[in-house]
């Protein structure tokens, strides 16, 4: 059975609904991981999306330096899965395991919506299960979700295909450079996304004519590690 | 700041036998606060019906608790934070928010999502100073609702905002949470002697010193010292350490501290656990030396729980403070005598019977009916018919109190926790999902301009909109909060209007068997410029057993239209006669229990039929903005023929913009079934169009088209309205 690890720092508030998505939805073995615990034997870990640290100096910016982060840079290394989802891919980014820096939005103000997600790889750990250019609807709830990079990491990046989503340029809910949504490493087994898949996971949360392909984020973990 | 009148001061002289010292006087003080002992309002609302068959806790506790079945419960509570908003918007409502979800946790539950009433004054109006300050209480009140529920990871998932000049320099900021949670997880609040006392989370401060008794006084004075600090993240962890503590059982009670912090925390909680307090003051953390007694007595810093444990279970709970990293100090301990009593440093500073403290004399205050009322009724005109239709009908959809709250809504994560079926901005009440796999629907609606004209019926109507926001998704209402807010108790004429929304609350509640699981009273909203309208804000709790029963307000092509229930020439407080016309006065819309209830029941049994498509409710601006609403949500166009509306009205303008209850709009593909259901329960109905596919709205009368708009042009006006008003000011001083 697929053994998935969701990270609680002080202040994360989507763990639960990450752990639940996992173990209800999907039948995985999920294992919360704390400060105080061992991380040992998982197949991927999720970074869930809150507050952690109460977002204090800037979003990300404590966790990134904590400890689990250090043992977490470990398992990327080794090529482990890393997800990080909201505040998660904040995380990621300020502990330099993703290039880049998320910015507050550029309305400066917090935005929760659904809104369409465009599939520009699928030959990543989460989104394989995808059709390259599939429009994914899911809903993103931020406020420092502004996604900016130099120009030289960003060609590099562009050029290594690590660009795994983009918004709808109609609709940049953040202001977002080139509209990216989510953006993985060189080696491609870490990414960050702004959007919650998990709230997008349910057909009762897209009661008002919404879909639910955003499972397919996990879905496709869960496929590539099995196939490994 | 000592406000206990003569009478107060003779009274616990007389009970103490012997003159209180100055800090006995202080924690009476902040304890007998309006806003803390309820002393104008207690006598009258304890003959609200609270019983029913779901109910475990009524009215009295932190927050109402219901039983949804399987092993789980519900809890429901309302609170405000007006002065404190109105003088610093961004931390009063951020620490409302605070303080309503500490509520929820005090039961033992865990918040699962939160709503709010909000009311401002006009920010559209001719007055550019005015609108400003207006909108910079909207603003920095969304932001702190914003910033503190979504750090918390608590979806705000609906509410209602009323625009109205009586809230000029002023605004009401009330919040609601529902919690959720395993009815043997529920804190017993049993204790016995030698329990231990601890007091948990922030360190207490000189912020927030009496915020009660500001709280219970006129708005005279910008008071920003009694405003609290918030810190939602000290919050959230403090959160999830209590709700480990219940798990592992080591919290046998538990309260939060709100307003009149330890005072009123300490003299409550003993005086309902009918136990005496010992507590050692030089025990407490604090975040200044040089505070006292009274000061640490009365702080109102927020982030703050009262936590009773056992002897044995104290290093258990203490290893969880420590592994939330949660400051904590203990603070006293049981015993068997009722009294609470203060130490510092060993010596006796206080003591009083806690059932004393905990209960104020009451009073009984005289009412009389407002002139103004005989004053609005002598000057009432009707207004001319306007000649452009289509273009009153855009001017309503996009007047602030109509338009959509999007701008506000979406700065709420309304999606965390993954139980938020309906959504803000999309239906009639917010629903989310429960762990047993039922739904619990929530709503809010308030109404100060009918209030103001008829407070008796004024309330009615804000309780039949509230049920009939239930109805309208398909849930089952199981009980209701209300959150009382009036001006100066003292004031006999306002205290009248006071009584008759008290009056329509007993008589609603019994009539429809609806309980009251809780509620909140809030008085002295005046500024200098006088009283608030009044202002009872309903929130009705539905559940839902089954997904298929969850209906949304969205039309398909070629259904039919129906129109349930009669409109009257019932204009008073309308959004028509005040937003386009500038008159105050008319008739208000009237509520004939019997009528409603019949209707309400047989929606309730089409909807679960099945007959039924699309379902909305008509209230403020009329059946012209039900209409539109579900057109815009649907994304699709009606043409409606007027002359088939069963109404009274003889003006086309009072049958489109008529706020008459008891009515709804439905479509449907099964028109003949619905025909004869409807005959057959002999309600005043009619199908009076059809769904159409070219994007464009049309209404007739006598055959002719007399109004033609585009959806397109519609959905602009209803969207972009608050957006406009609020993002151009900003534009404009940069």
């Amino acid at each position: 059975m697929v053994k998935i690890g969701v990270t609680v720092f002080p202040g994360s508030n989507c763990d639960r609904d990450v752990y639940n998505t996992f173990k209800t939805k999907l039948h995985c073995n999920v294992n919360y991981i704390e400060e105080r615990n061992k991380i040992k034997n998982f197949d991927a870990i999720i970074i869930p999306g809150g507050f952690t640290y109460g977002d204090r100096l800037r979003a990300g910016a404590i966790a990134a330096h904590s400890p689990m982060m250090d043992k977490i840079k470990e398992m990327a290394d080794n090529g482990i899965p890393i997800l990080g989802i909201c505040n998660g891919f904040q995380i990621l980014v300020e502990s330099g395991l993703l290039p880049g820096a998320l910015m507050p939005n550029k309305t400066l103000k917090f935005v929760c919506r659904w809104i369409d997600v465009i599939i520009t790889n699928n030959k990543t750990p989460f989104t394989n299960l995808y059709k390259i250019h599939q429009k994914v609807q899911i809903p993103i709830a931020h406020g420092e979700g502004q996604y900016v990079i130099d120009k030289q990491t960003y060609t590099e990046a562009k050029n290594n295909n690590q660009i795994i989503m983009k918004y709808d340029e109609r609709e940049n809910p953040n202001g977002s450079m080139d509209n990216i949504a989510a953006i993985c490493n060189l080696r491609g087994n870490v990414m960050g996304m702004m959007p919650h898949p998990e709230r997008a996971s349910d057909s009762d949360l897209a009661l008002n004519g919404f879909s639910t392909n955003a499972i397919f984020v996990f879905k496709s973990l869960i496929n590539y590690i099995n196939r490994n | 700041m000592i406000i206990l009148n003569k009478f107060e001061f003779e009274y616990l002289k007389e009970r103490l036998n012997r003159e209180p010292n100055e800090l006995e006087q202080n924690i009476v003080n902040a304890e007998w606060s309006e806003h803390c002992s309820y002393k104008s309002s207690k006598i009258h609302i304890r003959t609200l019906p609270t019983d029913g068959d779901r109910i475990i806790k009524g009215p009295g506790f932190d927050a109402g608790v219901l039983d949804v079945g399987d092993g789980y419960v519900i809890t429901v509570h309302i609170e405000s934070h007006n002065h404190p908003s109105a003088v610093e918007p961004y931390g009063g409502a951020a620490t409302g928010v605070g303080g309503v979800l500490r509520d929820i946790l005090s039961m033992g539950t865990r918040p699962i999502a939160l709503l709010n009433a909000l009311r401002f004054g006009n920010v559209d109006s001719k007055n550019i100073s005015l609108n400003k300050k207006n909108q910079w209480l909207l603003k920095n009140v969304v932001k702190g609702i914003a910033d503190y529920g979504n750090c918390m990871g608590v979806p705000t998932v609906g509410g209602e905002v009323e625009f109205d000049s009586s809230f000029d320099n002023y605004c009401l900021v009330d919040v609601a949470s529902i919690g959720h949670g395993k009815l043997n997880n529920l804190v017993k609040n049993k204790v016995k002697e030698d329990d231990i006392i601890i007091l948990a989370g922030n360190s207490t401060g000189k912020d927030g010193i009496n915020g009660a008794s500001f709280a219970s006084s006129n708005l005279e004075e910008e008071n920003r010292s009694a405003v609290q600090i918030p810190d939602p993240f000290l919050e959230k962890i403090l959160q999830e350490c209590a709700l480990e503590g219940i798990e592992k059982k080591c919290v046998k009670a538990m309260k939060d501290l709100g307003g009149g912090g330890l005072s009123c925390c300490l003299s409550e909680t003993a005086d309902n656990l009918k136990k005496g307090f010992e507590i050692e003051l030089s025990n407490i953390h604090l975040k200044q030396k040089d505070m006292t007694d009274t000061e640490i007595m009365i702080s109102e810093s927020q982030e703050r729980m009262l936590i009773i444990t056992s002897k044995k279970k104290k290093t258990k709970l203490f290893d969880l403070f420590e592994k939330y990293g949660i400051r904590y100090s203990v603070i006293g301990k049981v015993n068997d005598n009722k009294n609470l009593l203060i130490r510092k440093n060993g010596q006796v500073i206080a003591t009083m019977p806690a059932k004393l403290v905990a209960n104020a004399p009451l009073l009984d205050r005289s009412s009389r009916k407002p002139h103004y009322l005989d004053n609005i009724g002598k000057l009432f005109k009707e207004p001319r018919i306007p000649k452009d239709f289509n273009r009153l009908i855009l001017s309503m959809i996009s007047n602030p109190n109509i338009c959509s709250k999007k701008w506000i809504y979406q700065q709420f994560d309304h999606e965390v926790g993954i139980r938020t079926v309906l959504k803000p901005g999309f239906s009639d009440s917010s629903a989310l999902k429960l762990d047993n796999g039922k739904y619990v629907t929530f709503n809010l609606d308030g109404n100060s301009k009918h209030c103001y004209l008829d407070p008796y019926q004024g309330t009615l109507g804000c309780l039949a909109e509230s049920v009939r926001n239930t109805i309208c998704v398909g849930a089952t209402p199981i009980g209701i909060v209300d959150h009382l807010q009036f001006g100066n108790p003292e004031n006999e004429q306002v205290f009248w209007t006071f009584l008759e929304s008290i009056r329509a609350i007993r008589d609603f509640c019994s009539f429809m068997k609806i309980p009251v699981v809780g509620g909140k009273v809030s008085l002295y909203n005046e500024t200098k410029s006088g009283g608030i309208k009044p202002t009872p804000v309903i929130g009705a709790i539905g559940l839902i057993d089954d997904k298929s029963l969850i209906k949304l307000p969205t039309f398909d092509i070629d259904e039919g239209i129906f129109i349930i229930g009669m409109t009257f020439d019932e204009l008073g407080g309308s959004e028509y006669y005040e937003y386009c016309h500038k008159i105050i006065g008319g008739t208000v819309p009237k509520v004939n229990l019997g009528n409603q209830k019949k209707i309400v029941e047989t929606v309730k049994k089409m909807v679960r039929a099945n007959l039924v498509s699309a379902i909305h409710d008509c209230s403020k601006g009329g059946l012209i903005v039900s209409l539109m609403e579900i057109s815009i949500q649907s994304n699709l166009g009606f043409v409606v023929d007027m002359d088939k509306i069963p109404t009274s009205c003889t003006r086309l303008d009072h049958t489109l913009f008529s706020e008459s209850h008891d009515r709804f709009i439905i479509s449907t593909k099964h028109h003949e079934k619905v025909k004869d259901f409807l005959v057959q329960k002999k309600i005043p109905s009619a199908e009076i169009g059809l769904v159409t596919g070219d994007k464009k709205c049309k209404l007739k009368l006598n055959n002719k088209i007399v109004i033609d708009l585009q959806l397109s042009e519609i959905i602009k006006n209803h969207e972009c309205s608050l957006l406009d008003i609020l993002e151009k000011n900003v534009k404009e001083t940069t």
